[in-house]
């Protein structure tokens, strides 16, 4: 799944580059060496680590994010990457060239800055033609690229505007634009959609797919909102306290947590500790004090301690009345939890549930309304069966 | 339903306040002198004529009245004591202001780069002087620039100069003066506009293949240029009407606008010829003044 998205992608930026001569020439070697390859770098602000000895390949035409809680250091390797910070140690690598010492003026990377940071002087259109200007090309060729950037980014109509006279998402396509006009090899964005509004935000998030697409540019986006990292990026780099805790695909990221401070950053998560009981046919039990012993599915990685614990995604958190109605076949290895119901949340497209397990922990629960008349809804205090398969759960140590 | 007021009558008040304080202490003062400035000198007290006596009645007004003239103007215009005056006190106050500009941007720029908790102590720096008396001050420099003062000392004791230099009743003596004493009306409002500007932006402008320099003449000077013109006006206007500095520190040889009026005034009591004056140097200073008025309407506009 992966993998076949990562082709697509360069697929598009090859018949982009091709359509589109004087881009700079397509990543032919990306394959062997990453468009941009962060080497051990390390950020101090004083005594604080911002960046601790942080490494990762960035292969071109990636839509990569990088996500993290505040102040984790995402948004100082994205000012590192942009030349706005000079790392204390390590090297950053763009085609094989070390860029970490190179001003920011004199990077082949662009930046779409949180708050916009546009020109409140200067009109959309002289925002847009700022980099080009100071790139030295030609007065015509300026007119016809920003009539590209202003027809790409839908501003027809507002180049004589100043910033001050655009709306939020207005000012984010100049934004955007203008960030764009340099073509460069890599396109930095700082919480690009933060300032706007959540239905604004989920169709901007769209567009920049489609723009990143169609382009083929390498993008790099820092962001704290999961939800955002997993519907635009192709790979996922969550970061904390300076260091990198794991890059995956969204998928991965959410179904198969390296470790259980993921888990529980990424989405929503049911933990329970516990101990390795015993290992037969792939399958693990685990004796776990709030709900008894879960039997699950062996991870490729081995466990080597004994004290783990054991995550369920609340959605993986089937509730019936009597327990699953299963086929004698499987019906041992299914993990049963009874419970009284104590809130009912209905959200519209779900409903999630809080189950006060016999044990006393509570467990959460999520389920997709399907049909319109719900006839099997649970409510409050009502006494009900919690199942989840072993391969619904994830087994991690620590 | 009635519609409500929205003011209510405290409000009101308060709004009308502003313009009452205009009316009272510039529109009527003014009404006074724009009338002293139509009469004619006497030997009386008050030293002119007409005088409005409203006991006389109606008819008595009106004769006064038609007794009002232009006479003053015309002399105003037709010698050149005046006109020289007036030029004199215009170049004055633009080389000053020019000379407050290049010191004050410098100073201002560097006080908004400043770590933030710096900037309070700056700022502090800057307005200290204030504490002292102005005209302490202007003595002060008398002092320090007179024949046996504490510049030539420091001169000699430097063998910069072999015989000590002639600084006092200069015009150099006096540029240093009111560069001096408007240093701070010139930088305070740049250092407003230029704290102001967000750093993103000149980021944005590096991350967009500008070098520092580049950055600061296509970002943040012209995002300074508010500042640059409430500052020039700041100091432009008071300075035309400059009478101290250029009194005490400036040589006698040629006497600025204030300096002119100040002789009508109490030397030759010439009070309607000093009011006139007055009247035309009001007149020039609303021109600066209508210009930065139209800036700044258009800037508001702008922003809408």
């Amino acid at each position: 799944m992966t993998g076949q998205a990562g082709i697509i992608t360069e697929d598009v930026a090859e018949t982009a580059a091709d359509a589109d001569s004087p881009k700079p020439k397509p990543q032919t070697e990306a394959v062997d060496i990453p468009l941009l390859r962060i080497d051990a770098v390390v950020k101090k602000f004083g005594a604080f680590r911002a960046v601790d000895r942080l490494s990762l390949d960035i292969r071109a035409g990636e839509f990569f994010a990088l996500l993290g809680p505040s102040g984790c250091g995402k948004t100082t390797l994205l000012r590192m990457l942009a030349g706005f910070e000079t790392p204390d140690e390590g090297r950053i690598l763009l085609n094989g060239r070390d860029i970490a010492q190179v001003l920011p003026h004199q990077r082949p990377v662009n930046m779409m800055f949180q708050n916009y940071a546009l020109f409140p002087h200067l009109t959309v259109r002289d925002n847009i033609a700022f980099g080009l200007k100071r790139a030295g090309v030609s007065r015509s060729e300026i007119d016809t690229r920003v009539a590209e950037l202003v027809a790409l980014a839908k501003l027809e109509g507002l180049e004589k505007r100043k910033p001050d006279q655009l709306s939020g998402g207005q000012k984010q396509r100049v934004a955007l634009a203008r960030s764009l006009a340099r073509r460069p090899q890599v396109l930095l964005l700082d919480e690009p959609l933060a300032a706007l509004d959540k239905k604004l935000r989920e169709s901007t998030q769209l567009e920049l797919m489609e723009l990143q697409r169609r382009l083929g540019t390498t993008f790099i986006i820092v962001t704290h909102d999961q939800e955002e990292a997993m519907t635009v990026a192709s790979r996922i780099g969550v970061m904390d306290a300076g260091r990198l805790e794991q890059v995956a695909t969204p998928r991965e990221l959410y179904e198969a947590p390296h470790s259980r401070w993921i888990a529980e950053f990424v989405g929503d998560v049911n933990i329970f500790e516990g101990q390795v009981e015993s290992r037969e046919a792939h399958r693990l039990a685990i004796s776990t004090k709030d709900a008894g012993t879960i039997v699950v599915a062996e991870p490729r990685q081995p466990i080597t301690k004994t004290i783990v614990c054991v995550a369920i995604r609340p959605e993986k958190v089937k509730l019936s009345r009597r327990g699953p109605v299963s086929d004698a076949v499987n019906a041992h290895a299914i993990n049963r939890l009874e419970g009284v119901v104590t809130d009912v949340s209905y959200l519209g497209g779900l409903t999630t549930y809080k189950v006060k397990l016999d044990t006393g922990a509570v467990l959460r629960s999520s389920m997709a309304n399907t049909a319109r008349l719900d006839i099997d809804a649970y409510s409050a205090s009502q006494r009900v069966v919690a199942w989840f398969t072993p391969d619904d759960c994830v087994v991690l140590e620590q | 339903m009635s519609a409500r007021p929205i003011f209510t009558r405290p409000a009101r008040l308060a709004a009308i306040a502003p313009y009452l304080w205009m009316a009272l202490f510039f529109l009527v003062p003014f009404g006074f002198v724009l009338k002293i400035s139509l009469s004619q000198t006497a030997i009386a007290q008050p030293p002119y004529l007409p005088v409005f006596d409203l006991t006389q009645g109606f008819a008595a007004i009106k004769a006064a009245l038609a007794e009002l003239s232009l006479d003053n103007f015309r002399l105003l215009v037709s010698d050149n004591l005046y006109v020289l005056s007036y030029l004199r006190s215009l170049v004055v106050s633009a080389v000053s202001t020019s000379i407050l500009l290049v010191i004050g941007y410098p100073i201002a720029y560097g006080m908004a780069r400043l770590p933030q908790r710096w900037q309070s102590v700056a700022m502090m720096l800057v307005i200290v002087p204030f504490w002292t008396s102005f005209l302490i001050r202007i003595y002060a420099w008398i002092n320090i620039l007179q024949h046996d003062g504490l510049l030539n000392k420091v001169l000699l004791a430097l063998h910069l100069v072999s015989t000590p230099v002639v600084w006092l009743s200069t015009d150099s003596a006096m540029y240093l003066g009111i560069v001096y004493s408007y240093l701070p009306f010139m930088i305070l409002p740049l250092y407003a506009t230029l704290a102001k500007i967000e750093p993103a932006l000149l980021e944005a402008a590096s991350d967009l293949g500008s070098s520092p320099r580049q950055a600061f003449w296509l970002v943040t000077f012209p995002l300074s240029l508010p500042g640059v013109a409430a500052g020039l006006l700041l100091c432009f206007i008071p300075i035309v009407g400059e009478f101290v500095i250029p009194d005490l520190l400036a040589g006698s040889s040629s006497m600025m606008i204030g300096q002119t009026l100040w002789l009508e005034f109490f030397t030759n009591k010439d009070w309607p010829v000093a009011s006139a004056a007055a009247v035309v140097l009001l007149a020039l200073l609303l021109v600066p003044l209508s210009l930065y008025d139209r800036l700044q309407r258009r800037q508001l506009e702008g922003a809408r």
